[in-house]
């Protein structure tokens, strides 16, 4: 029987993982200010079209990825309107979002069906790319697998090492206390969620411009939904996605590969395995002394009205 | 044929069209439905079931009102889209994918009046449900024959979306002839339990090619898989699945199934019109042009193209059957005797491997 090249494995679960881990490290930054925004899912398949639509018309992919962020960030606007000027409620708002975006992007994509966009290259790292094992694993991927580990490395030194970083905890902790200090509460979250909706929007892009490539409707296929649950599951620590998302990418990866390999275990449970095992993992640490629980942001999903 | 594109850029500018219900016993004008598993626009299955609602519309113009929902999702939910149509106006109702079987039956029991029609299914419990389908295993054996024929590695792939007759058929009759071809050759199959999910089907072409796979068919309806193909700079080649997927020519896509329901449609919606409608379980292939080959191109070698094409025609002419005995099942008891054709029957309630394929079918 054919065996799994762990190289080779490790190689594609770093690309699978990448929109996943771009968009859950922008919804942590939105958690961390206080913001729950269910609306990942939309803000992904906006980028996903807006990025495919410029890169096409610009014939440049770099361009394409700047413009999935924009479409990303435009579409969390409307939910920062609602939900920071007009006070909606967030878990409404999130999910209208996800509905509006994955209508809207199927009406923008509609004559963008079938066409390629430009190519994505690999970094060129030289002789790098030629040692063994680690060429193949670290210095064979594209610019974009590189920047989602630098955007984890960042966001964990701007939230645990900056005056920036204590502000927006102290936004998502208590929003009230925040205030009386002098921040801007609102304007911070309207930041977050920015942010936020342009990380999910790259995330998106990666899949209409690398990972698959092309425009089809629907086409992020849930990476949304498992991108909020990475969240959780990270206990809004940013390294901790990082390691959600390897894990989950690496487990979905490693079950094609067993197919492929003919490995003689049942197809059934390995496809479901990668959810299976994302809802034990949850489990397990949220009961551990409810710190999972504990380690929420105080005022996540509160909204805040300076009444005072 | 001027007549013909005429009515078809008619058609397009019409779009859907709204209101107009014809009554259940004149037809002068019918209306016709059709439910889509995934949209139109994923350039594959569902794309050429909608160009059969083109064409239908081209042929008869104003006295046939097309509808049609996309993104219909298999289970209880098709149920709810198949009665709303129904209730819209609608006469026949072509539901297009095999997870809709029950649902078509168990709705078409509620309005005996209408027509339905349901692709690739096997169950017709009332007068007015009619089902077809198309012979794709005849086009598995002319990519079988390629593939077996191209592969460097001996490694070919198959990428299947649910273990059901129709998928497994499919996979023997590639199998069958790649080995005939090519004795070292080894199948890989991968179930992606998907028809419509890009990044699942790219991720499911990955793992084969990190396999060391070389030429991958697949049974799921968007171009992800020679997309990612693609990616190889030719190392590795797939087909075509459902259309022609002319993109990808001339390489990774060397040849394609195309599935033409355009007669199909036609003549059904055509006998409605005149009254000689009646229920029916269709199974046509090349030889009626329901199932066609998509150009072979040149980064196939010349003569591998050329017994391609042969078997082609000998299965358009009836002379050659896919499954023709000697072949054993998977367990090695024997299934067709020498010379022995597969029956129908056989073929549709498919639920083993050939011998030689590696590997359980899921239950």
């Amino acid at each position: 029987m054919m065996g799994i090249d762990p190289a080779l494995l490790i190689s594609a679960l770093m690309v699978a993982s990448v929109p996943i881990i771009l968009a859950a490290i922008g919804e942590l930054v939105v958690e961390r200010a206080g913001v729950l925004n269910l609306g990942v899912e939309g803000m992904m398949i906006m980028g996903a079209v807006c990025g495919f639509i410029l890169s096409v018309q610009s014939g440049s992919a770099f361009v394409g990825f700047v413009g999935g962020a924009l479409g990303g960030a435009a579409l969390s606007l409307l939910f920062a309107l609602l939900t920071q000027v007009f006070l909606a409620n967030q878990v409404a708002s999130g999910l209208a979002l996800t509905l509006f975006g994955l209508g809207l992007s199927s009406l923008l994509g509609q004559s963008f069906v079938g066409i390629r966009p430009p190519a994505t290259g690999v970094v060129p790292f030289g002789p790098l790319a030629d040692i063994p094992f680690l060429g193949r694993v670290l210095f064979s991927h594209d610019w974009v697998v590189y920047m989602s580990v630098v955007a984890v490395a960042a966001t964990w030194w701007v939230l645990k090492a900056t005056r920036t970083g204590l502000i927006l905890r102290a936004v998502g902790e208590s929003h009230d206390a925040a205030h009386a200090l002098g921040y801007k509460v609102r304007r911070i979250r309207v930041l977050a969620i920015l942010f936020g909706g342009a990380m999910a929007g790259l995330g998106g892009a990666y899949i209409s411009l690398v990972r698959v490539p092309q425009w089809t409707d629907g086409i992020t296929a849930g990476a949304g939904w498992i991108a909020l649950a990475i969240v959780v599951f990270a206990s809004w620590k940013p390294w901790r996605v990082l390691i959600g998302a390897y894990l989950f990418g690496g487990i979905s990866v490693l079950q094609l590969n067993l197919q492929a390999a003919g490995a003689r275990i049942p197809v059934e449970y390995l496809s479901m395995s990668p959810y299976l095992i994302t809802i034990l993992v949850l489990v397990i640490m949220s009961s551990g002394k409810g710190k999972a629980a504990l380690n929420a942001p105080a005022s996540l999903g509160q909204n805040f009205h300076a009444s005072r | 044929m001027k007549r013909r594109t005429l009515l078809a850029t008619a058609a397009l500018g019409l779009g859907l069209a709204f209101g107009g219900a014809a009554s259940a016993q004149g037809m002068d004008k019918v209306k016709a439905c059709f439910v889509y598993v995934g949209p139109i626009g994923d350039l594959g299955w569902t794309y050429q079931h909608h160009q059969g609602a083109l064409a239908l519309q081209a042929e008869y113009g104003d006295k046939v009102e097309i509808a049609y929902q996309e993104n219909v999702p298999e289970g209880a939910d098709a149920e709810r889209v198949l009665t709303q149509m129904a209730l819209s106006g609608c006469n026949i109702i072509f539901t297009t994918s095999f997870g809709y079987m029950d649902a078509t039956n168990s709705v078409a029991a509620k309005f005996p009046d209408i027509k339905f029609e349901h692709a690739t299914g096997y169950k017709r419990e009332h007068p007015n449900v009619s089902t077809y389908n198309a012979r794709f295993y005849e086009g598995r054996a002319i990519q079988g024959h390629i593939a077996g024929k191209m592969t460097k590695t001996d490694k070919i792939g198959y990428i299947g979306s649910f273990p059901i007759p129709e998928v497994v058929m499919g996979i023997n009759s590639y199998f069958l002839h790649a080995r005939k071809v090519n004795p070292d050759v080894e199948l890989s199959v991968v179930w992606a339990f998907t028809w419509f999910d890009p990044a699942k089907e790219a991720d499911a072409a990955k793992a084969l090619i990190d396999q060391g796979v070389d030429v991958i068919a697949s049974h799921t309806d968007s171009t992800a898989p020679l997309a990612e193909a693609a990616k190889t700079n030719g190392a590795v080649i797939g087909f075509g699945q459902a259309s022609d997927m002319a993109d990808f020519k001339p390489s990774p896509r060397v040849s394609s199934i195309i599935d033409n329901w355009n007669p199909y449609y036609i003549k059904r919606v055509g006998q409605l019109l005149d009254g000689t409608y009646a229920q029916t379980d269709s199974w046509a292939g090349i030889p009626e042009g329901e199932v066609e080959i998509g150009e072979i191109t040149d980064a196939v070698p010349a003569d591998v193209k050329a017994e391609a094409e042969a078997m082609r025609d000998a299965i358009a002419a009836g002379t050659y059957h896919p499954f023709t005995g000697p072949i054993n099942k998977q367990d090695g008891t024997p299934w067709l005797a020498e010379g022995v054709t597969a029956p129908d029957g056989d073929l549709l309630g498919m639920n083993f491997y050939v011998e030689g394929i590696v590997g359980d079918i899921p239950k």
